[in-house]
Parts: C-alpha cells; sequence; structure tokens
C-alpha cells in the first residue's frame, strides 16, 4: 500500500504542482516573515528575554544568599557544639581534680590516725614491758632471798652456824654461775 | 489540514492544496502586502510567543508559574546552546538566534493543528530565514575579522598542495550551506504534511477499513510532533554553528 500511496501522491503533486514553487507568492511570503521576524525580535529583545534573564539572576542570587546563610547556620552550629563539648570537658577534670583532692584530704587524715593509733600502741607495749621487767626482776629477788633463807635455816638445822656473810657471797656466785 | 477530502466515487487525493497561499479576504491576486493566511498564521506565531514569553512571565515570579516555567525552558535551552556551540562572543546573538529558533518552533508546532497552514513548510519562508543567517554570517564575519574571515576556507591542518582543493570544497560548502539549512526544514515538514493528507484521502473512501489510514496518520502525527521539535532545534543548533564562524575562534 505504501508504494501505491507513494505513486498516487506523486502523481497528484505533479498534476497539481507544488505551492511551494508558486513564484508569485513569494513577495508576499518574504514580507510577511520579515514584518513577522521583526516584531518578534521586538517583542522578545525588549520585554520577554530581559525579564527572563532578570527573573533567572535573581533566583540564582537568591540560591546563592540562602546556600550562604546555611553554611553560616551549620558553622554557628559547629561552633555551638565545640563549645558545648568545652565546657563537658571542663566539667570532667573540674571534676577529676576535686575526687583527686578529696583522696588526699582522706589520706592524710588516715596517716595521721594511723601515726597516732601506732604511737598510742607503742606507748601501751612500753609499759607493759616495763611492767614484765618489773615483775621478773621482783620474782628474781624473791628467789634470791627465800634461796638465802632456806640456805640459812639449812646450815643452822645441819649444826653449824653459819655465817650470814658468807651465805649471801655463796649464794651470789652461784646465782650469777 | 485532513478534512476537506470527501472524494465522491474515485480516488480524489490532492496533497498539496494544504500549501496553496490564498489571501484572507478574497480575491485572486496576491500583492507582497495583500493579507493572506501566512499573513494569518504567522500572526498566530507571534500571538503564541507573546502569551509565552511576556504574559507567562509577566508576575516575575522566583518560584515560576507552569507557563513561565516552560519560557524559561525556552530561555535556558537557546541560551546555553548559543554559548556553548558558538562560545562567550556569541552570547550578544541570543536575541536574533531566540527569534529564529521561536519562529521556526511555533510554527511548525502550530502547522500540526489540524486545517491550519503551514508557513515554514513553504521554501520561500525557509530559504530567507537560512539567507538571513548566511548574509548576517558572513557580513559578521567580515566585519570582525576582516580578511582574516576567509582563513576558514584555507584549512592550514592539511598539506600545502591539498589546500586549493580543500579551498574549493569548502568554498563551495559554505555557499550550498544556505540551501541545505533551508530544504531541510521545508522538506521535512512538506513531506510529512503530504503523507498525513495522502492517509486521510484514503480514510475518506474505504468505509470501516478506513481505521488503518486513521491509525496510520495517528502514528505519523506522533512522528510529524517529533519532527516538527527536531527540525527547529537543527535548524538552531546549525545557526549557531555558522554564527561560530563569524564570531568563535579559528575553524578547526
Amino acid at each position: 500500500m505504501a508504494t501505491e500511496v507513494g505513486t498516487a501522491a506523486g502523481a497528484q503533486a505533479e498534476s497539481v504542482g507544488m505551492p511551494q514553487l508558486d513564484v508569485t507568492t513569494f513577495p508576499n511570503q518574504i514580507f510577511w516573515l520579515l514584518v513577522t521576524l521583526v516584531v518578534i525580535y521586538l517583542i522578545l529583545s525588549r520585554v520577554a528575554l530581559p525579564r527572563i534573564g532578570a527573573v533567572l539572576a535573581e533566583r540564582a542570587g537568591m540560591i546563592t544568599n540562602d546556600l550562604t546563610a546555611a553554611e553560616e547556620l551549620k558553622q554557628k552550629a559547629v561552633a555551638a557544639e565545640k563549645a558545648y563539648t568545652d565546657a563537658l570537658t571542663r566539667a570532667r577534670t573540674e571534676a577529676a581534680k576535686i575526687v583527686a583532692e578529696a583522696k588526699v584530704a582522706i589520706q592524710k587524715d588516715l596517716n595521721a590516725a594511723i601515726v597516732k593509733a601506732d604511737a598510742e600502741i607503742a606507748a601501751k607495749s612500753a609499759d607493759s614491758e616495763r611492767r614484765i621487767g618489773e615483775i621478773q626482776a621482783g620474782a628474781a629477788e624473791a628467789v634470791a632471798a627465800v634461796a638465802r633463807d632456806t640456805a640459812g635455816e639449812l646450815g643452822a638445822a645441819m649444826g653449824g652456824s653459819a655465817d650470814a656473810v658468807a651465805v649471801a657471797a655463796a649464794l651470789s656466785a652461784r646465782l650469777k654461775g | 489540514m485532513a478534512t476537506e477530502d470527501h472524494a465522491t466515487g474515485g480516488l480524489e487525493i490532492h496533497p498539496m492544496d494544504q500549501f496553496i497561499v490564498k489571501p484572507l479576504f478574497g480575491g485572486d491576486y496576491i500583492a507582497w502586502y495583500t493579507p493572506t493566511n501566512v499573513t494569518f498564521w504567522m500572526a498566530v506565531a507571534v500571538l503564541a510567543i507573546t502569551v509565552l514569553m511576556v504574559l507567562g512571565t509577566s508576575r516575575r515570579s522566583v518560584i515560576p508559574s507552569r507557563t513561565q516555567s516552560v519560557a524559561e525552558l525556552f530561555y535556558g535551552f537557546i541560551y546555553n546552546m548559543v554559548e556553548e556551540v558558538t562560545g562567550h562572543e556569541g552570547v550578544k546573538f541570543f536575541p536574533y538566534v531566540m527569534t529564529l529558533f521561536m519562529f521556526v518552533f511555533l510554527s511548525n508546532m502550530l502547522g500540526l493543528i489540524p486545517t491550519s497552514f503551514t508557513t515554514t513548510a513553504h521554501f520561500a519562508v525557509t530559504a530567507t530565514l537560512a539567507l538571513l543567517v548566511f548574509f548576517a554570517v558572513t557580513i559578521v564575519g567580515l566585519v570582525r575579522k576582516g580578511p582574516g574571515f576567509l582563513a576558514m576556507f584555507w584549512v592550514s591542518s592539511a598539506p600545502l598542495a591539498l589546500r586549493p582543493i580543500l579551498a574549493l570544497i569548502e568554498l563551495i560548502s559554505y555557499f550550498v550551506r544556505p540551501l541545505s539549512h533551508s530544504i531541510r526544514l521545508g522538506g521535512n515538514l512538506m513531506a510529512g504534511h503530504a503523507v498525513i493528507k495522502v492517509f486521510a484521502g484514503f480514510a475518506g473512501v474505504m468505509g470501516v477499513a478506513s481505521v488503518v489510514p486513521i491509525a496510520a496518520i495517528v502514528a505519523i502525527y506522533g512522528l510529524e510532533l517529533l519532527v516538527a521539535a527536531v527540525q527547529a532545534y537543527v535548524f538552531t543548533i546549525l545557526t549557531c554553528v555558522y554564527l561560530r564562524d563569524a564570531v568563535g575562534e579559528a575553524h578547526h
């Protein structure tokens, strides 16, 4: 069918002729075309294009401004976050310092208490030692006295009259040996 | 565009009738100043451009309305194209390129309204557009670069023996530009519209079976929408490419 159409169209076009090649209408078309082009050119170049250009420039400017503002706000947010972090860090340091000071103070009190307790313990044990020494010395003297008395009595009972001084000397030598 | 062919008996298709230039207010003679359907549809294009680009942006909102978004889309699209293709120097030609693009694009689109008249399917129109670009590029190039503009025909990177031949080829291709530039646009639109008309003619005589040509018309119409946009784009980007020769750095 396509070829049929083609030949039919061709034949018709040939018999009618192409209106495009009708030279008598050319001046008319060219004249009105030039008028149209001049009108369109004036409308576009005087009114439409400057207006659209201005709108586009305004929009581009606005977008740029908004982006700049957004950037500034972002910077501010970052700064605020930094300030917050700094404050937090400072507070932590402060707290750590306070804790350390408290620990030192407590340690000092503790040391003092320990020293005091040690001194008391030392005093008490010294006292106790002294009393033990006294008791031991008392016991030794008592033993010597008993031995002397017993020796004097034994001598007397055996029939000899013992010289008290000689008995004491002999006893002292025995006790030392 | 597709409604007037209800042939009674026999296949009568006049696919080219839609391109006939007629006076708006009767009469047969067409003088250069006669208001014709060309005038009418160009006026509609101007109106559409005004509504889109002027009324649509009248609120100048930073958050655009739908129409303003479309206007800004066109602006950004063509502005970037001019800046990328012709370089920074070419930006001062942006209103001119924008004019061409808006006219070609809207004429192409308006031409797809059934029973409308497609101004850009006429070689008189597209050739004038292309010649305007051609002369603009040539004059701007000669004014800005002086004789240096002619250096683009002298391919300095080629071997010396080849350069005269290449210069000839470059020269011919330079002068063929307006021809290819205009016929590409006009031919594409004319062909598409003529094909739709032929299928419409079939639909008029085929009875129930005309579902087939109507379906074909729907498909071709979609294709033509694409062609209308793409050809406007191609015409504009070629304009930018030619402008680069005049304002940009050395050719290649």
